[in-house]
């Protein structure tokens, strides 16, 4: 963006002149991200690095007219979000790793139960306790894998502040459309450094409500990949919801064919959908065989090395994934042609680096992990570049 | 007035012959039928085990959830339509795996009402004890006799605040109005409702419902709270009234008023103590940055401790955005206090000649490369020295006006202590 000495054409004289700022961390972008989305329920925990969620919502969502709490702990506070989300409203909760441990099983149970939810996860340096007050990319296959049952969930992953705010609010979208948990999975350093932003991109609206059902079925199974409007309590005829393999009523039942019909169906809306779910920012520079996949807060090093390494004259792409799951392989291969060598940074032993391995098909796939709880420095990708 | 003659569904109950969780159902059913309820308007929640299964028998909303989570749901949706009636139906065993959500909503007085189906022993998974088994009694996890004291449910939500609290068991005459009563308080309600598990706890333990009811007897039972309180959900609209609709502060806007003539990325890092307002002070020092025309970030490095220990704030600011990342060794230094000179040795060492150390007097004694500059403040307070010395810094290495930094120390909280700070920190000679 810039500066405003470099004023240029006078039409833009008067939007340049007096630019309209501000000095943000990732938390308070995803904050207004949740608000202009109508997220009008908020439930969390108190844990570093996610604390600063939890704090802006109890200020902003009553003011938004909905209800904000601090649950007795995090199972409480994931719980609460699905009776929520179960009741038609837009729900929200923030934690940790430590606290996406504890969420665990009602991440199940919002598979299970097709629960619209948004799931923010602030990374902070593990295992265990690790290091509350430094950075870390560890829960990238946490999130993915961290229910009982191995079924899918979307995962999106903002780079800066204004990603934070936009992939809310597609996290809010995409909640509600395919009915599932969607992570937003950030860290420390985005989620509590503030940076500055121009106003104006945090300027888009959310998303807008989806009808309700109101009678029928709660469910449906067939065709796999469709996915039923959400009916909440209290709106219309009675409806169920339930935790165990059931019928399309919401009847609990053990029927083979149905059993079947269900979990292909909770697969299928995601794996069909896979295609509509990439978000990727691929800058390709034609010749070149060695691409940088990053994603995250590792991503702005990325960029920084790859901008270096083509001034001194390397060719060299870029890959920055914000849609970790499902992985866009579509996007991957795409990228990936004519690409012989790929590098990928993360600030964790080297695990998105494994999916990226299973996409290139057999091309070197060199990994640049960092695990001390500091991020990675522009000139490590950029020596691993040439 | 709805006249519905019965709130179950075709389904018949799946409970073992002289189980009484069926005659506690039916005992709801009539009570439903008593209260005339809306089943659109009306939610069970159901936990898990034997009592799990209650929802399906019913026409009413249902939700059924994990175990010992059922009063987490209740809540949500409680939260977000206060207008429905709420009744959660769980066991002997969600007491025990659930209990801080059983005591945090009646502390929290959320007006849902929790029926517990008490049979002292976990009925669907093979008869283990659970929370509620009497001392020595034989279960198949303790054969030798239960060593542990028993859960005083009624007890334990009764002291922290529950508004209604019945103990009997599902043998009572008056279970069906005790049920009328909990469901029509506003705030929280349980009712712990003891009886048989044919299945284990009768077989292993001679447990009659002469027994059962002799047991009782030994206990205070019968209505044990009913009192008036702040239903939670109604409380916090109450409270949040005048919150709806409130101009959000949260993104304060920066317009950008001065120039600077600052033509590459400058970071100055501020060392000090937790508690010394050095994050704060950066801050502001970040914010006229922007005033002037600049991007800038602010990484601050602290420990999980509060006001103690060591705080790092590295404001970064050029004329383009930089991305997060290690910045290297600053092009300033303020040293604010021990913890921090001690955290910013390394970076210390690694400062370069063209760089500049702004030291208060006490470290006039650090060795560095970098031109050092010791900073002699005016009298102020402790609480003033950071944005002061930083202050200092920004006039003395000409990074943007100082009137950017006035002007964010007006904008912001505490606007006249700042002020001072700043013109103290001008005032300053080093």
């Amino acid at each position: 963006m810039a500066p405003i000495r470099s004023a240029a054409s006078p039409s833009r004289i008067s939007a340049v002149t007096t630019p309209s700022r501000a000095f943000i961390d990732g938390s308070t972008a995803i904050v207004r991200g949740a608000v202009v989305s109508g997220c009008d329920f908020f439930a969390g925990y108190p844990i570093t690095p996610a604390s600063g969620i939890l704090m802006s919502m109890m200020r902003e969502i009553p003011a938004a007219g909905g209800v904000a709490i601090q649950g007795e702990d995090e199972i409480a506070s994931i719980g609460m979000c699905i009776g929520a989300a179960m009741t038609g409203a837009r729900a929200m909760t923030a934690t940790s790793g430590p606290g996406i441990s504890l969420y665990s099983e009602n991440i199940g149970l919002a598979v299970m139960g097709e629960v619209p939810l948004v799931i923010i996860d602030v990374q902070r340096l593990g295992p265990a306790t690790g290091g509350a007050t430094t950075v870390a990319q560890g829960d990238v296959m946490f999130v993915r894998w961290g229910a009982s049952g191995g079924f899918p969930v979307i995962a999106l992953a903002p780079t800066d502040a204004i990603d934070c705010f936009e992939l809310t609010i597609r996290a809010f979208e995409w909640a509600e459309k395919y009915r599932c948990p969607v992570f937003l999975v950030t860290d420390k350093e985005v989620a509590t450094t503030p940076v500055t932003v121009e106003l104006a991109s945090l300027a888009s609206n959310g998303p807008g409500r989806q009808e309700f059902a109101t009678t029928g079925n709660p469910y449906r199974f067939e065709p796999p990949g469709r996915v039923s409007p959400v009916h909440p309590f209290g709106i219309g005829d009675p409806v169920r919801f339930t935790g165990s393999t059931h019928d399309e009523g919401g009847f609990i039942t053990k029927h083979l064919p149905t059993v079947a019909a269900l979990n292909t169906h909770l697969v299928a809306k995601v794996a069909d959908h896979a295609t509509d779910l990439e978000i990727v920012d691929h800058d390709e520079q034609s010749g070149s065989k060695t691409m940088v996949v990053s994603y995250g807060v590792t991503a702005g090093a990325a960029r920084q090395a790859v901008a270096e390494a083509r001034n001194d004259g390397y060719a060299v792409s870029s890959l920055v994934i914000k849609s970790l799951w499902p992985v866009p392989e579509a996007a991957l291969r795409r990228a990936l042609a004519g690409v012989e060598r790929i590098i990928v940074p993360e600030l964790n032993p080297g695990l998105y680096a494994n999916e990226v391995e299973r996409v290139a098909g057999g091309r070197p796939v060199i990994r640049l992990t960092r695990i001390d709880g500091e991020l990675i420095a522009p000139a490590t990708i950029r020596e691993a570049i040439a | 007035m709805i006249g519905i003659s019965s709130y179950r569904n075709e389904n018949p109950y799946p409970f073992c012959p002289g189980c009484g969780h069926g005659s506690i159902l039916d005992s709801l059913n009539a009570a439903l039928v008593r209260l005339a309820l809306d089943p659109a308007r009306t939610v069970i929640v159901s936990d898990i085990g034997c009592s799990g299964l209650s929802d399906q028998y019913f026409s009413t909303n249902a939700f059924h959830g994990l175990h010992g989570r059922s009063v987490t749901y209740a809540t949500g949706i409680k939260l977000v339509d206060p207008e429905l009636t709420v009744i959660v139906i769980m066991g002997d065993g969600g007491t025990g795996i659930g209990g801080t959500h059983l005591l945090s909503a009646a502390r929290r007085n959320i007006g849902v009402t929790v029926l517990v189906m008490n049979n002292f022993n976990f009925g669907m998974t093979g008869g283990q004890h659970s929370t509620t088994t009497p001392e020595g009694a034989v279960t198949s996890t303790t054969p030798d006799g239960n060593l542990e004291h028993p859960l005083d449910i009624c007890g334990t939500v009764g002291v922290n605040g529950a508004g209604y609290v019945y103990r009997g068991t599902n043998f009572d005459d008056g279970l069906v109005d005790r049920m009328v009563e909990a469901i029509s308080h506003p705030g929280f309600a349980l009712l712990d409702i003891w009886d048989m598990c044919t299945a284990y706890f009768v077989r292993s333990n001679k447990l009659t419902r002469r027994s059962l009811e002799t047991a009782m007897g030994e206990l205070e039972s019968g209505v044990l709270f009913s009192r008036d309180v702040s239903e939670y959900s109604a409380s916090y609209r109450a409270v949040h009234a005048a919150d709806r609709g409130r101009a959000s502060g949260l993104i304060p806007e920066i317009r950008v008023a001065f120039a600077s003539g600052l033509d590459r990325r400058f970071l100055l890092t501020a060392a000090g103590a937790a508690g010394a307002r050095v994050k704060s002070a950066s801050r502001l020092v970040g914010e006229a940055a922007i005033r002037s025309g600049l991007w800038a970030s602010q990484r601050d490095d602290y420990p999980v401790t509060v006001k103690t220990g060591h705080s790092i704030s590295q404001v970064l600011m050029g004329p383009a955005p930089s991305p997060l990342a290690p910045a290297g060794a600053p092009d300033a230094l303020v040293l604010l206090a021990p913890e921090g000179l001690e955290k910013a040795r390394r970076v210390l060492s690694a400062m370069e000649p063209g760089s500049t150390v702004f030291a208060l007097p006490e470290f006039r004694d650090v060795e560095t490369r970098a031109r050092k500059q010791v900073v002699e403040l005016p009298r102020i307070s402790k609480a003033a020295v950071s944005l002061a010395a930083l202050a200092h810094a920004v006039q003395t290495l000409g990074l943007f006006p100082v009137e950017a930094l006035r002007e964010s120390a007006r904008q912001g909280p505490f606007a006249d202590a700042n002020l001072s700070a700043i013109e103290a920190g001008l005032a300053a000679v080093s």
